[in-house]
């Protein structure tokens, strides 16, 4: 049965080849005769065409850079829009000896000579041959009249005009919008380089950083002919370029200016969202800045002082401000409580202005040296009672209060669309043993029971929390766009919601928030008095420098910046919520005096609309 | 009978027939007279399209010196000898490649080469470029010609895998030319043409349904500028436009030596490595071309003449695939320059600066010259 075995036959298989061979031999020739039809084509035949071209004209790729997309809030205000420029550029390959020209342009311009460096950098960052590339921006009139008189001096240099971008706001927004810049080196180097050709600008910060893609567009271009000198004698073809989609955020603009008149000029941050939603309606950090100055490039003083400003007005308080929560997270911790069953709404306990764990000396004091006797959840709320809280975190334990305060946001970037959020922090036993390699220690649970210790939450985390509290629990992200290029932003990734073994729980604490506000013993009753709605509110100080074991908190011993920030949370209306808002206000001292009146204004100003006499003046904008 | 025969070649009986100088140091003297030919054009070139850098010129002169050494060294060894090596040298190569894809990964970004500090630098997607034949040749010989499929899967495999790695590198042009000198030794050696057929019948519809249904809009995008960057002029585009009307603006007889305007002044990024023949054409013009065009193909006739007269189905494999790619090199690179194909970076032989490239393609004349001065004749006297 088996098969014959086959001998090598050489003749044969050498015959096979030639055979190959040979058709292999036809197919190079036809091959290389279509290169010589090809070459033929392009040189005899389009020779006229291609010779014409070459003969003083050449034919350049211009790319035309899009316009980019604009920025409104959510009534249709802008926020960012582009304004016309004059630039001075330059064309290495035109200007011959160009470090002459540039010597030239010094002159005749009548610049310092630091500026000759600079012109030399920005000529260096050309990215393809007869790029005209753009040196000197912001052009006056009087500057493009003189160079327009010393043109023949200055082969290759060109004023032209092009968008660039402009925040007819200034500082309201420079936190929330952001900036864009001149594209740096950086940047270049990970860029698409074909969309970028024709743009010089790129989103730096906020919006304009995270929505980069969609703002920016697509490049288009043009095959023109030109002469020898660079002139432009005809379009060849154009392939217009797509402008970036227009984002309208979530941010209300009088909000914004009655979050920043209720700062009234103090160091802080506000941030008001929509807790149904997750629209982020305000966000204001204070002090703030003049994105315009960072368009067209910033000079290095101007960046200095900005940078090195004991007020910090480039540091995004609300993004990146990292702060001990205080008092402000106990009606979470209430929700643990609850929740898990070690406290119910009417169980009590006894402050005699002081907690002690057993066999410990150590007394972890409540804020009221006195004691409030006996005392339960709705007035641990409102009276903000510490020992309260420390017995109840000490019955949570460290596992629970991470695994609820990680339910509520903390520890993690909580927003959809905000650039470079922090993500604060919330320790455990794990982080606590890779951080320091100690075990966790139950003291140190205690404190966190009222918000202080390792952990730091942002502004805006502190929003968010409190949203989750009027919304029982819905978990949305906040975000700032609210529509791009007329789509609605989504949440590929939704956050599980929070769900307790009884929904009443959640009433039990707003009980306690309403109480803060509204209660007879309430720590901020002074400021919910006379509202025409319910609030839910909670006051909390975050402490700069710890107070040592029976030392007391001497406001004038304390130098004024390690005084303690003032937070305020709250939600309104209570049993409707619209409206939830965080508000800190650095070295501000008094949660319920300092915050609390700032939360109420910016509460007022969105549930009443702003009042007539309340005036919000204009931002009056310099751009200097 | 055949058998016999080769008993005979190896037995003492041969003696070799040696009848010039040239052939005495197993060189063959029409190959040499052409490519000296065509590398000393392509050095007048490129002194025209490196902006007369001498520089450039000494460095292209020295690596051809090397390349002639390289290829003379090659020439000495017995065909036998190769095939003997050929599947070590494939291990070697292979094991090569997959250094560099490590190293490659850990220095975050795509490497070609493998540095020896202070040794040397090579790539060894270009050995490969020899050993793949070789590989490919000696495996289809152990077995009776034409290969059956069995054998055809084989040495797909062999030819599928270092290409992959080198087109992970990422390096489109090299792997493409490995990937063609291999299947050109499965044609050659006699692969049925339904074998061929379906191959091409079962791709169309593959390519189709993958185009539809698996290649998202930005791949689509992608293979669409490269299958026509004329469509993409701030990109890959912009070498061909300015390549066209450099080749366009020469004419018939160019306009002289030195003398382009478009392939100096309105620079081409890459005018002395892939793009040198739009120089050559804008100064030489049509007939330029033609000649060059012409030189190419009398090396190419010799090389065939080579093939045709090799003695054993070995050696006629691996000869008739060198000389196969060496006209793809030329085809391709000639063709993307015109704006026929799309832009891979494969060099004119010969003339475009690079001397890997240029020791490559003298290591395969080599070859050629080894498998044809080495023929035995049954001695008569």
């Amino acid at each position: 049965m088996s098969s014959p075995i086959r001998l090598k036959d050489h003749a044969r298989d050498k015959r096979l080849i030639h055979s190959r061979l040979m058709m292999t031999g036809v197919f190079i020739l036809l091959l290389s005769m279509v290169l010589v039809a090809r070459m033929y084509y392009l040189q005899v035949v389009q020779y006229e065409h291609h010779s014409t071209l070459a003969e003083n004209n050449r034919i350049h790729v211009q790319p035309l850079p899009p316009t980019r997309g604009l920025i409104y809030d959510r009534t249709g205000v802008i926020l960012a829009e582009n304004r016309p420029s004059f630039s001075l550029t330059i064309t290495k390959e035109r200007a011959g000896e160009w470090q002459d020209v540039l010597q030239k342009i010094v002159e005749v311009l009548q610049l310092d000579e630091e500026n000759l460096m600079l012109f030399e950098e920005r000529v260096a960052q050309a990215r393809r041959p007869f790029e005209p590339v753009p040196i000197l921006f912001e052009l006056s009139e009087e500057q493009i009249a003189l160079i327009a008189i010393n043109q023949f001096r200055l082969p290759g240099v060109e004023v032209a005009a092009h968008l660039v971008r402009y925040y007819p706001k200034g500082k309201s927004f420079a936190h929330s919008v952001g900036y864009v810049g001149r594209i740096n080196e950086d940047e270049l180097k990970k860029l698409d380089k074909v969309r970028y050709s024709g743009t010089h600008h790129i989103g730096k910060t906020g919006v304009e950083r995270f929505y980069e893609d969609e703002l920016h567009g697509e490049v288009g271009y043009e095959e023109v002919e030109t002469n020898a000198r660079g002139r432009v004698l005809r379009v060849l073809k154009r392939n217009e370029a797509q402008s970036g989609k227009d984002i309208y955020l979530t941010l209300d603009y009088e909000l914004q200016q009655v979050a920043k008149k209720a700062l009234a000029g103090r160091r802080g941050a506000v941030v008001a969202l929509v807790p149904d939603t997750g629209e982020i309606l305000a966000m204001v950090s204070e002090p703030s800045f003049d994105p315009n100055l960072f368009v067209t490039g910033i000079s290095f003083k101007a960046y200095g002082e900005l940078r090195d400003s004991i007020d910090q007005p480039l540091f995004n308080r609300v993004l990146r401000g990292l702060y001990p929560p205080g008092s402000t997270i106990k009606p979470m911790v209430a929700v643990a409580g609850l929740d898990t069953g070690v406290i119910t709404p009417s169980s009590k306990v006894f402050d005699p202005g002081f907690y002690q764990l057993p066999n410990n000396t150590h007394k972890y004091r409540n804020w009221n040296r006195l004691g409030d006797g006996w005392v339960d959840l709705d007035l641990a709320i409102a009276r903000s009672n510490d020992t309260y809280f420390y017995d109840l975190a000490y019955k949570l334990g460290i596992d629970n209060l991470h695994k609820y305060m990680d339910s509520f946001g903390f520890g993690q970037r909580v927003a959809l669309d905000v650039f470079g959020e922090s993500a604060g922090l919330m320790p455990s036993r794990d982080w606590k043993r890779a951080r320091y390699r100690q075990p966790w220690y139950p003291g140190e649970t205690l404190i966190l029971g009222i918000g202080q210790g390792y952990m730091q939450s942002t502004p805006l985390q502190l929003a968010h929390a409190t949203g989750l509290m009027a919304t029982r629990g819905k978990w949305v992200r906040p975000h700032l766009a609210k529509t791009v290029g007329g789509v609605p932003v989504t949440d590929e990734s939704p956050h599980p919601d929070i769900k307790l073994s009884n929904s009443k729980y959640w009433e039990s604490v707003r009980d306690g928030m309403e109480s803060v506000m509204h209660g007879a013993r309430g720590t901020a009753r002074k400021v919910g008095e006379g509202s025409p709605y319910r609030i839910a509110g909670k006051s909390g100080t975050a402490q700069v420098v710890a107070i040592k074991q029976g030392e007391k908190y001497d406001r004038d011993k304390v130098q004024e910046r390690h005084r303690d920030h003032a937070l305020f949370i709250a939600y309104a209306p209570a049993e409707n919520p619209q409206i939830a808002v965080a508000v800190m206000v650095e070295n501000g001292e008094s949660g319920s005096g300092v915050a609390a009146p700032v939360a109420k204004m910016v509460l007022d100003g969105w549930l009443l609309g702003p009042t007539a006499d309340e005036d919000i003046e204009p931002q009056t904008q310099e751009t200097e | 009978m055949q058998k016999k025969f080769d008993a005979l070649l190896d037995s003492g009986d041969v003696t070799r027939r040696r009848v010039s100088l040239l052939q005495r140091v197993h060189l063959d003297g029409w190959l040499l007279l052409l490519i000296l030919l065509i590398g000393s054009v392509g050095l007048f070139i490129l002194y025209s399209a490196g902006s007369k850098s001498e520089a450039l010129l000494i460095k292209q002169a020295s690596s051809f010196a090397v390349g002639l050494f390289v290829m003379a060294v090659i020439a000495q060894l017995e065909p036998r000898l190769m095939a003997r090596w050929a599947a070590g040298l494939y291990i070697i190569g292979f094991g090569l490649l997959v250094v560099v894809e490590v190293m490659g990964h850990s220095a975050m970004g795509a490497t070609r080469w493998i540095n020896i500090p202070g040794v040397m630098r090579f790539q060894p997607s270009e050995l490969m470029k020899l050993f793949m034949p070789l590989a490919v040749a000696w495996y289809l010989v152990r077995h009776n010609l034409p290969p059956t499929f069995k054998h055809i899967v084989v040495s797909l495999l062999l030819i599928v895998l270092p290409c992959a790695l080198i087109a992970r590198q990422p390096d489109l042009g090299t792997s493409l030319l490995v990937a063609t000198s291999g299947l050109f030794v499965l044609f050659l050696s006699g692969l049925r043409w339904r074998w061929i057929i379906a191959a091409i019948a079962a791709a169309v519809p593959a390519g189709i349904v993958t185009w539809l249904f698996f290649l998202r809009s930005y791949q689509r995008q992608r293979v669409m500028t490269f299958l026509s960057p004329e469509s993409d002029p701030l990109g890959s585009g912009w070498n061909i436009i300015q390549s066209k009307a450099a080749i366009g603006s020469g004419g018939t007889t160019g306009k002289g030596w030195l003398a382009g305007t478009q392939s100096h002044l309105d620079f081409l990024p890459e005018s002395h490595t892939d793009f040198i023949i739009a120089v050559l054409a804008e100064e030489f013009g049509l007939v330029g071309v033609c000649l060059l065009l012409l030189c190419y193909l009398l090396l190419i006739a010799r090389a065939f003449i080579i093939t045709l007269q090799a003695q054993t189905v070995f050696n006629k494999l691996l000869a008739g695939s060198i000389t196969l790619t060496f006209f793809i090199y030329v085809f391709v690179n000639i063709g993307m320059v015109s704006g026929l194909l799309p832009v891979v970076g494969v060099p004119l032989p010969f003339i475009s600066f690079g001397g890997t490239s240029l020791v490559t393609l003298l290591s395969g004349f080599g070859i050629l010259m080894a498998i044809h001065t080495h023929r035995k004749w049954i001695s008569y006297a």
